[in-house]
């Protein structure tokens, strides 16, 4: 550099990217850093597990490293009855997710409340662990909203992953986690957003995210081109398995005018009761139907319950 | 060939080979890249087309045609042009062909992994930086920084006093991909969740388009139009201002891309002001190129690196008008996340961008090789199929984003909208395929310059001879 202006103009570009990297990534940290997980952002955070991207645990997003969200109905100890409670199941050598290995992301008031009354730190993944979402008394700040905060119920009640799998039924048990994964892979976010806007979509879409809803959660999948509708609140709006099923296996047969690809070899090799699925069949069946040959259009199979349909339907549902 | 001088000496190595193979690698990856993103296109005009399996679902395929165009297709031709501009501008020679040569080869091998692992569905979930972490790595180690080494030492090695505009855009904007790469990955190396990793991934995004995209691009125009029209740069001035600004303004506004995520209120004001802001550079920059054609504009006509240029020069304005504008909150709440957005990307890459690279690669080639371009007649062609195709799909996405816009707002069911925008994807379709026509084109062109243009006598420029055919 032989000229006295480079050397200033050197230092001038360090000072000016340097200030526009302390503007943009430095400042803003604060503010993430200081947002408190809602009821919301946890259930998201348990239900999604460590990652739902690529992760060494899973490195072809099979869906692998999961953990699952059960409907639990009787108590897992004792077998009586209780007021059905969602629980999140962390089966034994599951990646804990990112709020019970780095506490400090729930928030302030969250992570004392989980900590101490929840015992998260205590979680260990060689053992896995089973969570649930529990109100405090103590409000929000800024909202006059409950804090809401994780339970280990490991630690708390005793309640082990495979006793409280042993007794729910398969309907109660949602392979949401997995399901994000599908969705990640299947890149189901380049067409539905998980983002209702601001001044919009109120009434279609539902109400927008709320800081402190994705503490946690990775990745976000909020998508930025929508091609089909937004899906945060889908299972609020059709909580149909039934109508997931056969829109899924193609979109056609339950919405005609729809551009959404067919989903149909997420349903793998066989279906529920284990006969092989005969796909060329179908379609050849399917276009006759369209072609109006035949009146009413092949039967859908049902999915079998470890198929990777399973899981996306699961998540789908459980998008409230 | 390219394995024969891997391992040769440096001096060994004829001058400008490693542009010559970064030059074929581009046309490749833009061929590829587009034609990606006709099939993609026809999936979303006919569903039904190509259907049941994985390997060829929209989701599966829609990222790569992304990441191929953009690190395929326009870094490489970006590096081409480093790697033929840089000396030439230094009067010197290319630091190292042979590192040119192994970041050549690397490139290929680590994009064409990454793209295949992406096409299997392996991903970060992230929007532009969709490669998992360890291939980010990659890509740091092998594609950036030896970029940026051989650019930096040829400049510091060069043999004039100065430093010419382009180059300093190329040093600086070397430096800012390496900074970007690294930092906008930092939530796949340390798991950085929620809010802070959609941030980061926009922050990415915007940063790549921005300081890597934009500012080469704009490099590359003010060497060509100097170059063969010989006027000189209208002012070194103005240069200044659009470099400075660049920098200043066009690396702030990254959360003008999530205006409807609940991120800090001043941030997303902040980004939206320095977004409109962007016209400083914008304006700069157009004005200071056209002004440059001031007595040749018969060249617009006639010299096909000139038409290619100033096209791309132009379509800058209307690019900057929408990116300028869009991103302010009341815009936005009208187009965000439509099909306007995505006519807006094709604007800023396949307009402005990718026609100001097809110039570079045109004149670099011609130069390097020391021959003709073989034929004027398909060089026009590749043109107007380039313009036609691009506009046709510009046109019709601005048009169907519209009608989505207009259905948000009025909360029509999503359907309808789906239905009404139908004929448009068909449109969108046509066009992007006349654009993969053109790349097929272009590259035989490009290889029938190699083995039969007219050789270009020593001290000549291309654009002095006659065209043969």
């Amino acid at each position: 550099m032989n000229f006295r202006e480079y050397r200033i103009g050197s230092r001038a570009f360090g000072v000016a990217f340097g200030l526009s990297m302390s503007i943009t990534l430095f400042f803003p940290s604060f503010d993430l850093a200081a947002s408190i997980s809602s009821e919301v952002g946890l259930d998201k955070q348990l239900t999604s597990g460590w990652d739902s991207g690529w992760q060494l645990a899973d490195p072809l997003l099979n869906g692998l490293n999961k953990p699952l969200k059960v409907l639990v109905r009787k108590d897992p100890k004792s077998g009586e009855p209780m007021e059905p409670v969602y629980a999140y199941v962390y089966p034994a050598g599951t990646s804990l997710p990112n709020g019970v290995t780095h506490t400090a992301n729930l928030g302030k008031g969250v992570e004392e409340l989980s900590v101490k009354q929840g015992r998260i730190t205590e979680a260990r993944k060689e053992s896995g662990a089973v969570f649930l979402i529990k109100k405090s008394d103590q409000l929000l700040t800024f909202e006059d909203k409950p804090l809401s905060y994780m339970e280990n119920a490991t630690a708390t009640k005793g309640w082990t992953p495979d006793e409280v799998l042993k007794q729910a039924a398969d309907s109660d048990i949602l392979h949401a986690g997995a399901g994000k994964t599908m969705f990640v892979r299947e890149g189901c976010w380049w067409c539905h957003t998980l983002l209702p806007e601001q001044t919009q979509d109120w009434q279609v879409f539902g109400a927008p995210p709320m800081l402190g809803d994705f503490n946690g959660e990775s990745p976000t999948a909020f998508g930025s081109d929508r091609k089909g509708p937004d899906l945060l609140h889908v299972g609020s709006r059709n909580a149909s398995r039934e109508w997931m099923m056969l829109h899924f296996f193609n979109p056609r047969l339950v919405q005609p005018h729809s551009i959404m690809p067919r989903f149909d070899y997420l349903w793998g090799e066989v279906d529920a009761d284990g006969k092989k699925i005969d796909f060329k069949k179908w379609r050849s069946e399917y276009d006759e139907y369209r072609e109006g040959k035949i009146t009413t259009p092949p039967d859908v199979p049902m999915y079998a319950k470890d198929s990777e349909i399973r899981n996306l339907i699961d998540f789908v549902i459980n998008l409230k | 060939m390219i394995l024969k001088y891997l391992f040769a000496k440096n001096e060994a190595i004829p001058v400008g080979s490693a542009a010559i193979f970064f030059g074929f690698s581009a046309i490749i990856w833009f061929m590829i890249g587009t034609g990606l993103g006709s099939f993609n296109a026809a999936k979303l005009a006919f569903p039904d087309f190509v259907t049941g399996t994985e390997m060829f679902a929209f989701g599966h395929m829609r990222q790569v045609h992304v990441l191929a165009v953009i690190f395929g297709w326009i870094s490489m031709a970006f590096a081409m042009a480093m790697m033929y501009i840089t000396p030439i501008l230094g009067n010197t020679r290319l630091w190292s062909e042979k590192l040119g040569l192994w970041n050549c080869m690397m490139w290929n091998v680590a994009l064409a992994l990454g793209l295949t692992l992406l096409w299997m569905g392996v991903t970060s979930g992230r929007e532009y930086s969709d490669f998992p972490w360890p291939l980010d790595l990659a890509v740091a180690a092998f594609i950036t920084i030896p970029l940026a080494v051989n650019v930096w030492m040829t400049i510091i090695k060069r043999r004039t006093q100065g430093i010419y505009t382009t180059n300093w855009f190329f040093a600086a904007s070397t430096f800012m991909l390496i900074i970007v790469f690294l930092v906008g990955n930092l939530p796949e190396y340390f798991h950085l969740t929620g809010l802070t990793e959609a941030y980061m991934t926009w922050w990415f995004a915007h940063n790549v388009l921005g300081l890597w995209i934009t500012p080469v691009a704009a490099a590359i125009a003010y060497y060509v139009i100097p170059k063969v029209t010989g006027n000189p740069l209208y002012s070194h001035r103005i240069g200044h201002l659009h470099f400075w600004s660049i920098v200043v303004f066009y690396s702030t506004p990254a959360a003008h891309h999530l205006m409807s995520a609940p991120l800090p209120e001043w941030l997303k004001s902040f980004a939206s002001v320095e977004g409109v802001l962007i016209l400083v550079p914008a304006i700069a920059f157009v004005s200071n190129i056209l002004l440059t054609m001031q007595g040749k504009w018969n060249m617009f006509v006639e010299n096909l690196e000139v038409r290619f240029t100033v096209v791309g020069v132009l379509l800058a304005i209307p690019l900057n008008m929408q990116g300028g504008f869009q991103q302010t909150r009341s815009i936005n709440w009208y187009i965000h996340g439509t099909g306007w957005m995505v006519a807006h990307a094709h604007l800023a890459l396949l307009g402005f961008s990718t026609f100001l690279e097809a110039a570079a690669v045109y004149l670099g080639l011609q130069t390097l090789m020391k021959r003709k371009l073989y034929s004027l007649t398909l060089g026009n062609l590749h043109f107007w199929l380039l313009l036609i195709g691009f506009s046709t799909y510009w046109v019709s996405m601005t048009i169907a984003g519209l009608i989505q816009g207009a259905g948000k707002i009025y909360e029509v069911p999503y359907i309808d909208v789906v239905i009404a925008e139908h004929p448009y994807m068909i449109a969108r379709w046509l066009g992007g395929t006349m654009v993969f026509s053109s790349t097929i084109l272009w590259l035989y062109n490009m290889w029938m310059t190699a083995r039969e243009g007219t050789v270009i006598p020593a001290g000549r420029m291309p654009h002095e001879l006659a065209y043969e055919r």
